[in-house]
């Protein structure tokens, strides 16, 4: 800290205060405000902040908050303090908060958001971007997304020394990343399609076969990818194969974990060493947390948008157990609830399905129209009422799952 | 696809179904509405497939026989449908798909034979004569409808009331835009409503008809928040309707309702 000059440090210090207030008094995590009120005072503080340290910059529309705790929880195998954004705040104030944070950390993981990536590019020079996926989300406050891979790709344009560690089964962020000097390609995979159909260079309809894809009309296609994720697995650039026997589920989790490991590989880490402490993550800023809540076990699930969903379907509790679906459309969730109809709910017609959230009414007429059954509820204590005991998985999406968390006691 | 569900059989419901049958007999002698959906690979952004999935629910409350067709950027579109569907889509993939549209032309022919076209923002642009580009250059229509678009100053985002042209018999529309284009509508088209809250066109107006074709800003998607449209649509492809019961209408009329309070009510 002492490198930092007077008025950055009074920043800083301004800043943690107000995030220490606001997570005492249970407004927020306290990584956001501290961040803003630090900014006001020093507009130059992330790029002093970042100033010699190895940064590694995580982004894409899902699995930012998954993979820089994974990335973070990898390079404990350096024995150094990492500074990182855990919480998800990841404007320009919750990087800088999180730098401020841990001022001797050598090492950054900072969650990034979508849109301000080529600033922070800018500001941090980062060792490593790693670009994760691209889909629809709140398209009511966000740019669109075709817009952002090229946004992207001119930012990497001009970031020389910064190697970019992306998904090769996600034709915009192969575009997006296209004009970077470096590129590890991951075969991270991608199940959501609805966005990538066609060729980002030309419009024309993606050949697809299998895990492969090419333009037919350019010579857009996927490049060679010397990580994958294979079933269960990760292969690396050797071809060794190993079992990944993470402890948080699903195939998002598996394809972030891929990421993570490719990242750690940089900094010398290698997967024997990084994969036993991937596995010791079991929860992600509340994310699969489960919670007892009257005579039930509560599994709680965030999905901000159809991929999101998409990913949320893929690991609810095997079997016919019942789900809550909570809908918000706050401002962070977008207002616009068009993309409820993005998403097929037809896999949930073998189970009890509860509707809440301020949007419920909503989410209704799609359930009617997949000719999904469901029930009206008050909330996550209505449905437990009526359900008594046994498992409940709830899908939620942003601030629909943060009453809920604040509702049960947030547990990290 | 087709996936005909029992209709009620009360008399009038009997009848309408007979005549909607001479109407639209395939050659096996089986009734069947055709409905097309044009580039959902390219434009289908604002959950433009809720459109498709309320058409379709409509139709087979009421015992017709729906196929659903999706038509990929790669492929042709069909001379035969009956109502043909268009989405929202992002500045480059809008672009791409009236390039496509104009070479294919199946899109036209199909609308100069009386079908029936319904389009949502992106979509509602490509079928006037032009619509601005990326930086607001002009881009070439498929001049199905006799509108003229380009792009506004500001971006209007947000929910949106209009009361449409008295002459077609449908509720108060309520829906989402997000758009910054400003459409014009020449002297061969009707604005299709008038705004109460919102943007629309951008001069009072919101979307626009003429015969069968029509276009809208709205998306939300509009057809499940306004099932008096999507039954105009389906009048317009089969002749008069038949009711649907108040037990299949009450989610729709639930939401509606609650979406034009929230917004009366709104500061």
């Amino acid at each position: 800290m002492s490198k930092l000059p007077l008025r950055a440090r009074l920043a800083t210090g301004i800043g943690g205060a107000a995030g220490r207030v606001s997570r005492l008094t249970g407004r927020g995590d306290g990584s956001v405000i501290g961040g803003v009120l630090g900014l006001r005072v020093e507009p130059d503080l992330l790029r002093l902040l970042a100033a010699d340290r190895q940064v590694i910059l995580v982004t894409g529309t899902n699995g930012k908050t998954t993979t820089t705790r994974l990335i973070t929880a990898g390079l404990g195998a350096l024995g150094q303090q990492v500074a990182s954004n855990a919480f998800g705040a990841n404007m320009a104030a919750g990087l800088a908060s999180a730098l401020g944070r841990a001022p001797q950390a050598t090492y950054a993981v900072l969650e990034t958001d979508e849109r301000y990536l080529p600033v922070v590019i800018e500001a941090t020079s980062p060792r490593v971007v790693t670009l994760l996926n691209l889909s629809r989300d709140q398209m009511d406050r966000a740019a669109e997304i075709w817009l952002i891979a090229r946004r992207w790709r001119d930012a990497l344009a001009d970031a020389p020394d910064t190697l970019v560690i992306a998904n090769a089964d996600d034709p915009l962020i192969v575009c997006a990343a296209s004009s970077a000097k470096r590129v590890t390609w991951v075969a991270a995979g991608q199940r959501w399609h609805e966005d990538s159909w066609c060729c980002p260079e030309c419009g024309s309809h993606l050949r697809r076969a299998g895990a492969d894809w090419r333009c037919p009309e350019c010579s857009f296609g996927r490049p060679r990818t010397p990580w994958a994720l294979d079933g269960e697995a990760v292969i690396d650039p050797h071809g060794q194969r190993r079992e990944l026997d993470l402890a948080l589920p699903g195939r998002a989790n598996r394809s972030n974990a891929v990421v993570a490991l490719a990242v750690a590989d940089v900094f010398g880490v290698t997967a024997d060493q990084a994969l036993p402490l991937l596995r010791q993550v079991t929860s992600v800023a509340g994310r699969y947390t489960v919670v007892p809540r009257g005579g039930c076990m509560v599994r709680l699930l965030l999905a901000k948008n159809p991929a999101g969903w998409l990913e949320a379907f893929d690991v609810l509790t095997p079997g016919d157990g019942p789900v809550l679906l909570a809908v918000n459309a706050q401002i962070p969730d977008g207002k616009d609830t068009s993309w409820l109809w993005d998403v097929d709910y037809r896999v949930l017609r073998n189970r009890p399905v509860y509707v809440s959230g301020e949007r419920r009414l909503d989410l209704a007429v799609r359930l009617e129209a997949d000719e999904v059954e469901f029930e009206l509820t008050a909330g996550l204590d209505d449905v437990v009422d009526r359900i008594q005991t046994g498992d409940l998985d709830v899908i939620a999406n942003y601030t629909a799952f943060q009453q809920i968390r604040t509702l049960v006691g947030r547990t990290e | 696809m087709s996936t005909g569900l029992t209709g009620r059989s009360d008399d009038s419901e009997d009848s309408l179904m007979a005549q909607h049958r001479a109407r639209h007999a395939a050659p096996s002698g089986e009734s069947q509405l055709r409905l097309v959906w044009v580039y959902p690979d390219l434009l289908s952004t604002y959950g433009d497939r809720g459109n498709l999935l309320v058409l379709q629910r409509r139709a087979q409350l009421r015992g017709i026989d729906v196929e659903a067709i999706e038509v990929n950027a790669d492929q042709a579109v069909p001379a035969s449908g009956d109502i043909y569907l268009m989405g929202g889509g992002e500045d480059l993939p809008q672009i791409l798909a009236a390039r496509r549209l104009a070479a294919d032309g199946g899109l036209q022919a199909a609308a100069a034979r009386g079908a029936v076209v319904f389009a949502v923002c992106a979509g509602y642009q490509v079928i006037g004569t032009q619509f601005g580009g990326v930086e607001g250059e002009p881009v070439a229509g498929l001049g199905i409808l006799d509108i003229s678009s380009g792009r506004g100053s500001a971006r209007g985002v947000g929910e949106i009331v209009a009361d449409v042209d008295p002459e077609l018999g449908v509720d108060r529309l309520t829906g989402f835009e997000n758009h910054q284009g400003v459409t014009a509508i020449g002297a061969g088209a009707r604005p299709l409503a008038r705004v109460a809250l919102g943007v629309g066109n951008g001069d009072g107006t919101e979307g626009a008809y003429a015969g069968r074709v029509l276009g809208t800003y709205l998306h939300g998607p509009v057809l499940v928040r306004n099932p008096g449209l999507a039954d105009l649509l389906l009048r317009w492809a089969t002749g008069p309707l038949a009711p649907i019961s108040d037990a299949d209408e009450d989610w729709a009329r639930r939401l509606r309702a609650e979406r034009l309070q929230a917004v009366s009510s709104a500061p």
